[in-house]
């Protein structure tokens, strides 16, 4: 009697095991995932049914090269999930796969998907509304060059930042003390940099008609090749070549808070008249400025780093903020078609607005899909 | 030549760099990494000149006793005991591992130092703040505002200050509202006009039009 009992809950207990193997799942869809260079699949699937805590513990992406043949372990995907991105495939072969549900009880398979190939795309289609937007704005800038050209006139309002460099120039020779210009504390291959250096040149230019004393400490050796060059530049087009120095500008290092002790220490031993920070900064930004306000020097910053610029605004004179550091050049040099294009950057402005305004308009409508065209992945 | 060629190899890699965001396919995938690289390659040997000139600079400023040439000495001895240090004294390869002398140093010199000049910001701000937030104007008077809303909002004197208005009108709601409507507007708006000025500044120096960074007209 007692081993008939045995049984009977070994038999039960074995039908229960049996009925917790999960469903598969099913519908199971590949296709190359698009946009991409190619080698890539995705992969999407209907969740097993008995998708829910304590039966299914997750899933595998299974991979065969034909429906029937041997398929592969390619990846995991936590239980709730019903889509994956196979990064392994190679292009032009034909794919098969399959999703293994996973439980204690055992595993359970889909049926194959179609077969399925990746190959490299032409085209970001996703990127579509970039391009349109890069198109319009690069045309309304390259327009406004060209009417620039034809001598119409162009209004541009004044940046009182960029009206003060003559006067912390003139400021500086009045005083007999030094300029010192800091390009930022990234490499050349930051935009800010570049439009920091641009500006370094005009200061140059006019630190070289003043016969002021410049100096320009950095913190990249590419920065301190590339500001040798527009300073000796600057120097020979307003007819100083012989009072260009290397040692003008000279590299201190690379580490933040090793250049800005190096710069904190030139300031207060130095005590320079003017001081430019024009480019990318960081925490040492108001270490920097406050240093520089504590010495009582005129000092013009410019940043396109929006959390620093508070600081500069709080510490210095006159701040370029953000758009006017890359339109400061074009300011400075007065030509024209460089000019022209920040008329253009308006149109871009003008454009941004328009976008804003129909986006607010159409969200408070509940229009929520055609907001999204604004969304660039 | 020496103009225009810079120009041309700019605008070429401009317009690489505009085509490969916008097409995946190979070969133009593979560029920007190729191009890290190069960077990386050549700020390699960038940074050789940068020491070669530190170390000219310094010693000029040592052999003609300028103003503060006792510094110089010392950036030049730091430079060279830490190469030394790490060369020679700290296992070879293995020169950043945990226990070697080149570590020790960083450790418990560099690594203070670097914090010392960091902490410093908190008195930098204090300074900063006082002089900002003075109300001399309305700008300024609302800025004042603005700022002990927040300062209260964000630590629990705000709570006990407040606690006792309605939800929604408690100082660290406000700092809430301030942080996330008008603070988070102005950054947007900031950053669209970044986004443009870098725009129009690439197209300046891809067509050639803006060409200070090689040194002038």
């Amino acid at each position: 009697m007692k081993k008939i009992l045995v049984s009977s809950f070994l038999f039960l207990a074995a039908g229960l095991i049996q009925a917790q193997v999960p469903a598969p799942p099913t519908d199971v869809k590949a296709y190359d995932t698009p946009d991409d260079a190619g080698n890539s699949i995705s992969i999407e699937w209907v969740m097993s049914a008995d998708d829910k805590e304590g039966v299914v513990t997750g899933y595998e992406i299974l991979r065969s090269e034909s429906p029937q043949g041997e398929y592969t372990r390619v990846g995991d995907a936590p239980r709730g999930t019903n889509s994956y991105i196979d990064s392994g495939p190679q292009n032009g072969k034909d794919y098969f796969y399959k999703i293994r549900a996973l439980s204690a009880a055992g595993p359970s398979d889909s049926e194959p998907s179609a077969a399925v190939q990746t190959k490299a795309q032409w085209f970001k289609r996703n990127r579509v509304n970039g391009l349109v937007a890069l198109l319009l704005l690069s045309g309304g800038i390259l327009y406004f060059i060209r009417k620039a050209r034809s001598g119409k006139e162009i209004y541009i309002r004044k940046i009182a930042g960029i009206e003060a460099v003559e006067e912390a120039v003139g400021r500086a020779t009045e005083m007999g003390r030094k300029i010192v210009f800091i390009p930022g504390i990234q490499d050349m291959d930051n935009m800010q940099t570049i439009a920091g250096i641009t500006i370094l040149g005009h200061v140059a230019r006019k630190a070289a008609e003043y016969e002021a004393k410049l100096e320009v400490p950095v913190s990249r050796a590419l920065v301190m090749v590339a500001c040798r060059e527009i300073t000796k530049q600057a120097f020979t087009a307003a007819g100083r070549p012989d009072a260009y120095k290397d040692d003008m500008v000279y590299y201190i290092t690379d580490d933040q808070f090793g250049y800005t002790a190096a710069l904190d220490g030139l300031f207060v031993r130095e005590k320079p008249a003017a001081i430019f920070m024009q480019g990318a900064f960081f925490a040492e930004s108001l270490i920097l400025a406050e240093t520089g306000n504590y010495i009582g020097a005129i000092q013009i910053a410019g940043t396109a780093q929006p959390s620093q610029l508070p600081f500069f605004v709080a510490a210095c004179d006159y701040t370029l903020i953000g758009e006017e550091l890359f339109a400061a050049s074009a300011y400075l040099s007065k030509d024209v078609k460089l000019l022209g294009s920040l008329k253009g950057q308006d149109v871009g402005k003008f454009l941004m607005m328009a976008a804003i305004l129909v986006g607010v308009i159409l969200t408070s409508l509940g229009v929520y899909d055609l907001s999204r065209i604004f969304t660039v992945r | 030549m020496r103009r225009e060629v810079p120009l041309i190899i700019t605008a070429a890699c401009g317009f690489i760099f505009i085509i490969q965001f916008f097409i995946p396919h190979p070969p133009l995938n593979r560029i920007q990494d190729v191009f890290n690289d190069w960077v990386n390659i050549i700020a390699g040997f960038a940074i050789v000149l940068g020491i070669l000139n530190l170390l000219r600079v310094n010693l000029n400023k040592m052999s003609k006793k300028s103003k503060g040439w006792p510094y110089a000495l010392f950036t030049i001895l730091g430079l060279l005991a830490y190469v030394v240090i790490g060369l020679a004294f700290s296992g070879g390869r293995s020169f950043q591992n945990p226990g070697t002398a080149f570590y020790w140093v960083y450790i418990n010199l560099f690594f203070p130092l670097n914090s010392t000049m960091f902490a410093l910001l908190a008195f930098f701000v204090a300074s900063a703040s006082y002089r900002a937030f003075r109300a001399r104007n309305k700008e300024a008077t609302l800025l004042l505002i603005a700022a002990t809303i927040l300062m209260l909002g964000r630590v629990p004197l705000g709570e006990y200050l407040s606690g006792w208005l309605p939800s929604g009108w408690r100082l660290a709601d406000l700092s809430d509202w301030i942080m996330d409507f008008p603070q988070t507007a102005g950054q947007r708006a900031i950053m669209m006009g970044i986004a443009l000025g870098i725009i129009s500044t690439s197209l300046r120096i891809i067509l050639g039009i803006e060409r200070t960074y090689l040194g002038g007209d």
